[in-house]
């Protein structure tokens, strides 16, 4: 009698703790994905801005900064919600990283252009703007991971249903050509 | 090595706060000995002296010290990031001014995001040797201090990697404990500065009320040994009472190190560079002038430059404050040489090897 009062006692324990912490995941994941949301937007402010202030010392590759503007035009129009929404936004977004770093490359070829003093600025914040969504991205995907592998592992996936928790998808790079962009050196030291 | 540090984040934390609170217990607890042991000592050894002999009744000491302390703990507890940071002559940076300072406080700013905490307060010490450490209560209240020799000698990825071992420290809660304790320790040396003072002006009257204490000497009889052996006691706990805060010191923060490395590793995906900015660190050598004994045990690499903290052993393991760079550097190696070997296959991997 007395064991099985102990026993419920304990399972019942069990399940607090364990749906406690499935849904401590869950709005870890979901503030996770709105800090990708957050770096998105900044950068999305800060390009007009990065574009304005080199298109006169640039004047010789339009095409590179049309295509950036481009690109980060169409990453702001889309407002995409439901099942799809993660895959449109990745793959506007993966568009205009690809526009930004052909960029980068563009003003590593000029060395005369980074002895300008906002060019190298640019440089400086197109590097750390790429980064803060790289690394947004990472901490959405190590919570998400997280996350997935706890409802689906034994026996926390038992109070899965109870606390709506389901597999959410992982922020990835779409295309090959993608993850081909080569990679830049912007690690020198920074000019006093 | 990674795998342990995330999966136990929860687990650091709690031992983190569980430690600091028994550090702050311990120390008010050994203070209360010292004065209610002093307390004690004397009304044993008043006691033999004459009805008209100063008779030690009211524990002064003790309640006095204890108060004293639980002040002194509260504030140090309190003060303790400002303290630390006062005393390397730290600035803050708040509108950076160079291309130096812009770029320390993006790398900041993009490993908070990596790290999933507020992004710390930022400053710069005024020192050539490059070192760094982290300080704060929480993570929402926390700071990163960088020398301005590291800001010079290591490129974007090393400082990258520096400023992740900090956030580490930030996010498993270690400042805290590390904190605390270079404040106590702080405050351990000003107490005993202050009371030998006290105990020096304070002689005068007691001594003239034990001038009648060598009659006392003979009546006292039992109390005798037991009087012996609890004064050497007391006077070796005050002598020993920084001793013992500087190893606790050294004691905390071993361990931490390597872990701090491999949570510095997880969040920037690269080993590698904190391994070759833990080299530039280790070659520049130079002890950090700015960083002071007390507060060695929060800095990525001794500030003191001590030989100790190059080998590895049983006197190393309880001398030195931190683990040696070889080893480090080499753990950090190996995390990156499975990274590479792993991303022959696909380059969205981790560094959990």
């Amino acid at each position: 009698m007395w064991v099985l009062l102990v026993l419920a006692v304990v399972v019942v324990l069990w399940v607090i703790a364990a749906y406690n912490g499935l849904i401590s995941l869950k709005n870890q994941t979901f503030n996770a994905f709105k800090q990708i949301d957050v770096q998105l937007k900044r950068r999305h402010d800060l390009i007009p801005n990065l574009v304005n202030a080199v298109k006169g010392a640039m004047d010789f590759e339009r095409t590179t900064l049309e295509a950036v503007v481009q690109a980060r035009n169409q990453a702001v129009k889309v407002n995409a919600s439901g099942p799809d929404a993660m895959k449109q936004i990745s793959q506007a977004e993966n568009a205009l990283s690809g526009a930004l770093s052909r960029l980068m490359v563009v003003v590593e070829r000029y060395p005369e252009l980074k002895a300008t003093g906002n060019i190298g600025q640019l440089q400086e914040e197109l590097t750390s703007t790429e980064n803060r969504i790289a690394f947004a991205r990472q901490l959405y995907n190590d919570t998400a991971t997280q996350y997935n592998t706890k409802q689906q592992q034994f026996p926390t996936t038992l109070v899965a249903g109870m606390a709506h928790a389901s597999p959410t998808e992982l922020w990835e790079l779409e295309d090959q050509g993608e993850r081909a962009v080569p990679q830049v050196e912007l690690s020198m030291k920074p000019r006093a | 090595m990674t795998d342990e540090a995330s999966l136990n984040l929860f687990q650091q934390q709690e031992a983190n706060r569980r430690r600091t609170t028994w550090l702050v217990i311990g120390f008010v607890l050994f203070f209360a000995w010292l004065g209610f042991g002093g307390d004690y000592i004397l009304a044993l050894y008043t006691s033999g002296s004459g009805s008209e002999g100063y008779h030690h009744v009211f524990p002064w000491f003790g309640v006095v010290l204890t108060c004293i302390a639980i002040a002194a703990a509260w504030y140090a507890y309190k003060t303790g990031p400002q303290k630390v940071l006062w005393a390397t002559g730290a600035r803050e940076v708040i509108d950076p001014q160079t291309d130096a300072e812009r770029q320390l406080v993006n790398v900041v700013e993009e490993m908070a995001i990596a790290a999933g905490i507020p992004r710390p307060r930022i400053w710069i010490i005024p020192d050539d040797d490059p070192n760094a450490f982290a300080t704060g209560h929480e993570p929402r209240d926390s700071h990163v201090a960088v020398t301005q020799g590291l800001l010079a000698l290591c490129s974007r990825d090393e400082l990258q990697a520096v400023i992740g071992h900090e956030l580490g420290h930030v996010k498993n809660l270690d400042v805290r404990l590390m904190t605390t304790l270079a404040a106590l320790v702080g405050a351990v040396l000003l107490m005993r500065d202050g009371m030998g003072r006290m105990m020096r002006g304070g002689r005068m009257p007691i001594g003239g009320g034990s001038g009648g204490g060598g009659g006392g000497r003979k009546g006292k009889g039992g109390a005798g040994p037991v009087l012996a052996i609890l004064l050497a006691l007391w006077i070796l706990s005050w002598i020993a009472a920084p001793l013992i805060t500087q190893l606790l010191a050294l004691a905390v923060s071993r361990r931490r190190e390597y872990l701090a490395d491999a949570m510095g590793a997880q969040f920037t995906r690269n080993p590698l560079a904190l391994a070759s900015a833990l080299e530039k660190i280790e070659n520049a050598a130079a002890p950090t002038t700015a960083i002071k004994r007390g507060s060695a045990h929060l800095c990525i690499a001794d500030p003191l430059g001590r030989r100790l903290t190059s080998r590895e052993g049983w006197l190393a393991d309880r001398l030195a404050t931190h683990p040696p760079m070889g080893m480090r550097i080499a753990r950090l190696k190996g995390m990156g040489y499975a990274q590479l070997k792993k991303e022959g296959g696909s380059s969205t991997s981790s560094v959990r090897a």
